[in-house]
């Protein structure tokens, strides 16, 4: 896994002389096979794009299966038949996911800022709906005229029937009315019975009249109301008028504010620049504890990496003697933790350090909160991480040992060298020859482990004064509960911490590699 | 004597490693079946746990178990044979941009990908719409998302093993007439059995133990996989009534990953070396 791209072999771009090929019996079965599968997926795929009018999809989805068509059908591009299926799979659900989310870290995506300005504005608008004053509350009706729900409305005092449908309010005549003062019976309608009515509930609700001063909706399903917005968006100033206002669009910050400088709940999405970066470094609430969660966080990725890696080695090291009897029983025990699911164990664990009747504190005869104290929290964490992966480290440096001829580590010892200076000299810098880059990988890992976290202490304990951050808050679960949490999502504030996530681990990873090549060039 | 230290040593560590899973057993088989009854050495011994979660009405836990195997075979089959084609060309073949993909399957790995999360469920609310059977709360729709991520780290510990594979191999073969899609399926694809048995455990035991994606993804009981369901039987207040029969759950998710490693083990450990060595 190495960064070992160097150019092996033979010089690029000089392939060795191939007799030509006829059209074979295979060649032509395999093409039909492409282009069945193409035209079978096609089929299955067109249809409800078209149905619901999403034309950019459909170009996109007509252009991809046009090239790979292309692809398999030509003799050329053989790299990227190889390539593409995998790749087709990579961009639709991991770039294009992550592209577009760091793309949000510009941003100030996140709740009160989810849509754009148009849809501010209708939410605004129809949030602001109050009865109108004086106005009478209906008797409801549903009925359907042909397939089209329509409301049938009775005025308590006039008694007088309408007939309510999107396009407005016209009177009715002929409409038989019951007891309860609701329309049994109208000419060329179909009255829903009130199951009838139940089962369409969300039709129901989502019909709205126009009168000349507001919407009638209905409240429930046997009343109805005349409503007013309270507040009303105009064009000409580009603000909304109303309650409390006029309330002027501001563009930088994605609200409408009013004179005193109140906002409105609901904003939009607007770009911010890098004022989410600034915010995470210079907001001193924030960056305070970024620098400590920071710090926490290459504490236990580190541990983790070199823990697991150190008791895999030392047991792989223990075990690896000619004489020594029982290793099967040895490798399947020391295994086990592996194949458990690490999920369910993650739970487990949590649930031995429990203060009142956890595994720990029975057999330790103690009652240590362990999971309640930033102290030991961080320590059980830790040790649970371990558990969970010294397994893997073990089977690793197992192989990578084997690999080790004997004679070096012999001739070591021949030359008097002790075995703890062979083991430095001789077979250390060989294991890290080969394993180094799973280190990188276990310690890349580990730095975004959300899963260590989530499930046993959920970033916990949390100091009173400071709720945001707990004592094992990773930067990955402090922003999930930034994107995610109670106090509201910021998904683009998230986005920018995720950006320097992942600086971080690259960069790591990038020096890491480095040397591992430096090394290679020593040792190999 | 210092083969007497070794073994001391060794047995230390066995313990540490087997005593968590002492504990899942002595909880699986308690017959009370609560967390705050449950010891290290069980009091006492029966299948009850095992009984009440197989017939549980509320937790589909015979459901939950199919859906988890499923998806964990049919995603790391299926990923395997897309990261063994990717790692074919990385190996064998010299295109412009090798070195660039190469690193950006690397680079795109360390991105925090629950992030994306938002992003994916706005693309299925969409594909819910149009096709439900790629949908929310399916399989289809999961296991097409779990592919997204075939392209990683294992393509980097195939191509490593196949950069030891000898090059004349295929050059013979070219030189006999075989086309690249022979020399594939018929020279490589023989020789690689143990770096396929290797990621195929790994991508085997990443999927059963996958929960976040899974959580967003399935939201109705009879679609979950274990990770999900089982998560929901212990959440809140049933954490110390339901402890035994999670146990028992957890026992028998293990079940399958043995069987795998069982299947795959005579392969397992010089697979991980040879890729490692040379990656």
């Amino acid at each position: 896994m190495a960064l070992d791209v160097r150019e092996t072999g033979r010089a690029a771009g000089t392939p060795p002389a191939r007799p030509r090929r006829e059209i074979t019996t295979a060649f032509v079965v395999s093409r039909i096979a492409v282009l069945a599968v193409t035209a079978a997926i096609l089929l299955y795929a067109v249809p409800p794009l078209v149905a619901t009018g999403s034309w950019v999809a459909l170009g996109v989805l007509c252009a991809a299966a046009a090239g790979i068509a292309f692809l398999y059908l030509t003799r050329r591009f053989v790299p990227a038949k190889y390539l593409v299926p995998g790749t087709v799979f990579l961009v639709a659900f991991q770039v294009f996911p992550v592209v577009y989310t760091a793309t949000t870290a510009f941003t100030n995506f996140g709740d009160g800022h989810r849509g754009s300005k148009a849809e501010a504005v209708t939410a605004i608008e129809t949030g602001s709906v109050r009865q109108a004053p004086g106005s009478p509350e209906y008797a409801l009706t549903p009925a359907l005229r042909g397939e089209e729900l329509v409301f049938l409305l009775v005025d308590p005092k006039t008694k007088q029937v309408s007939l309510g449908t999107p396009d407005g309010l016209t009177p009715l005549t002929g409409a038989e009315l019951g007891i309860t003062g609701k329309v049994v019976a109208a000419p060329g309608l179909t009255v829903l019975k009130a199951p009838e009515a139940a089962a369409r509930a969300a039709e129901v609700s989502a019909l709205a009249v126009p009168t000349s001063g507001g919407l009638i909706k209905a409240n429930g399903l046997s009343r109805a109301v005349e409503g007013r917005a309270a507040l009303a968006y105009d064009a000409a100033c580009d603000c909304v008028r109303g309650e409390g206002g006029p309330w002027t669009a501001d563009e930088e910050q994605g609200y409408f504010v009013n004179a005193k400088g109140d906002h409105l709940a609901q904003g939009w999405q607007v770009n911010v620049g890098f004022a989410n970066f600034a915010r995470a470094l210079t907001d001193p609430t924030i960056s305070g504890y970024f620098l400590g969660v920071l710090g926490w966080n290459l504490v236990f990725a580190l541990v983790s990496a070199l823990g697991t890696f150190g008791i895999g080695m030392a047991v792989a090291l223990a075990l690896h003697h000619p004489r020594m009897r029982g290793t099967r029983f040895y490798r399947i025990a020391l295994i086990l933790p592996y194949a458990m699911p690490a999920f369910a164990m993650l739970l487990v664990w949590r649930d031995m350090f429990n203060r009142d009747f956890g595994l720990v504190n029975q057999l330790l005869g103690v009652h240590v909160d362990w999971l309640g104290e930033p102290g030991t929290a961080r320590l059980a964490v830790i040790l649970v991480n371990l558990w969970l992966g010294f397994p893997y480290m073990f089977l690793v440096t197992t192989g990578a040992l084997q690999a080790i001829p004997r004679e070096l580590t012999e001739a070591a010892a021949i030359d008097g060298a002790t075995p703890w200076r062979a083991f430095r000299r001789v077979t250390l810098p060989l294991l890290l020859v080969a394993l180094t880059p799973l280190l990188i990988s276990s310690f890349a890992f580990n730095f975004n482990n959300f899963n260590a976290i989530a499930l046993t202490t959920e970033g916990g304990p949390f100091p009173a004064a400071s709720p945001q951050v707990g004592a094992t808050d990773l930067l990955i679960t402090y922003t999930f509960r930034l994107a995610f949490g109670a106090g509201g999502a910021q998904f683009g504030f998230a986005a920018a911490i995720s950006v320097f996530i992942f600086a971080i681990v690259a960069l790591v990873s990038a020096v890491a590699f480095r040397r591992t090549r430096k090394q290679e060039e020593v040792y190999a | 004597m210092r083969l007497a230290l070794r073994h001391v040593f060794v047995l230390v560590v066995c313990a540490f490693a087997l005593f968590p899973i002492l504990f899942v057993v002595s909880a699986a088989i308690n017959p009370l079946g609560t967390l705050a009854s449950t010891d290290l050495l069980p009091s006492g011994a029966g299948l009850g746990n095992f009984v009440n979660l197989l017939t549980s009405d509320t937790y589909p836990f015979g459901r939950w178990f199919f859906n988890s195997v499923f998806i964990a075979l049919a995603s790391s089959f299926a990923s395997l044979l897309l990261s063994m084609f990717a790692a074919y060309a990385f190996s064998r073949m010299r295109f412009a941009g090798r070195r660039v993909g190469l690193l950006a399957l690397l680079l795109i790995q360390m991105f925090p990908q629950f992030l994306a999360i938002v992003t994916i469920f706005m693309i299925f609310t969409e594909v819910t719409e149009l096709y439900p059977a790629f949908g929310f709360n399916t399989a289809w729709g999961l296991l097409l998302l779990y592919l997204g991520g075939a392209l990683g780290v294992n393509t980097w510990l195939m191509k490593g093993f196949l950069d030891t594979v000898p090059k004349e191999l295929d050059e013979a073969a070219t030189v006999d007439g075989a086309t690249h899609a022979q020399i594939f399926w018929r020279v490589i694809m023989p020789l690689v059995t143990p770096i396929l048995a290797v990621t195929a455990l790994l991508a085997f035991i990443g999927t059963m133990s996958e929960f976040l994606m899974a959580n967003v993804f399935l939201r109705d009981p009879g679609s979950k996989t274990l990770a999900v369901g089982m998560y929901g039987m212990i959440a809140g207040d049933h954490r110390n009534a339901n402890f035994g029969m999670f146990a028992a759950g957890t026992l028998l998710t293990a079940i399958p990953t043995v069987g795998v490693f069982l299947w795959l083990q005579k392969y397992i450990v010089s697979g991980l070396t040879a890729g490692a060595v040379k990656g």
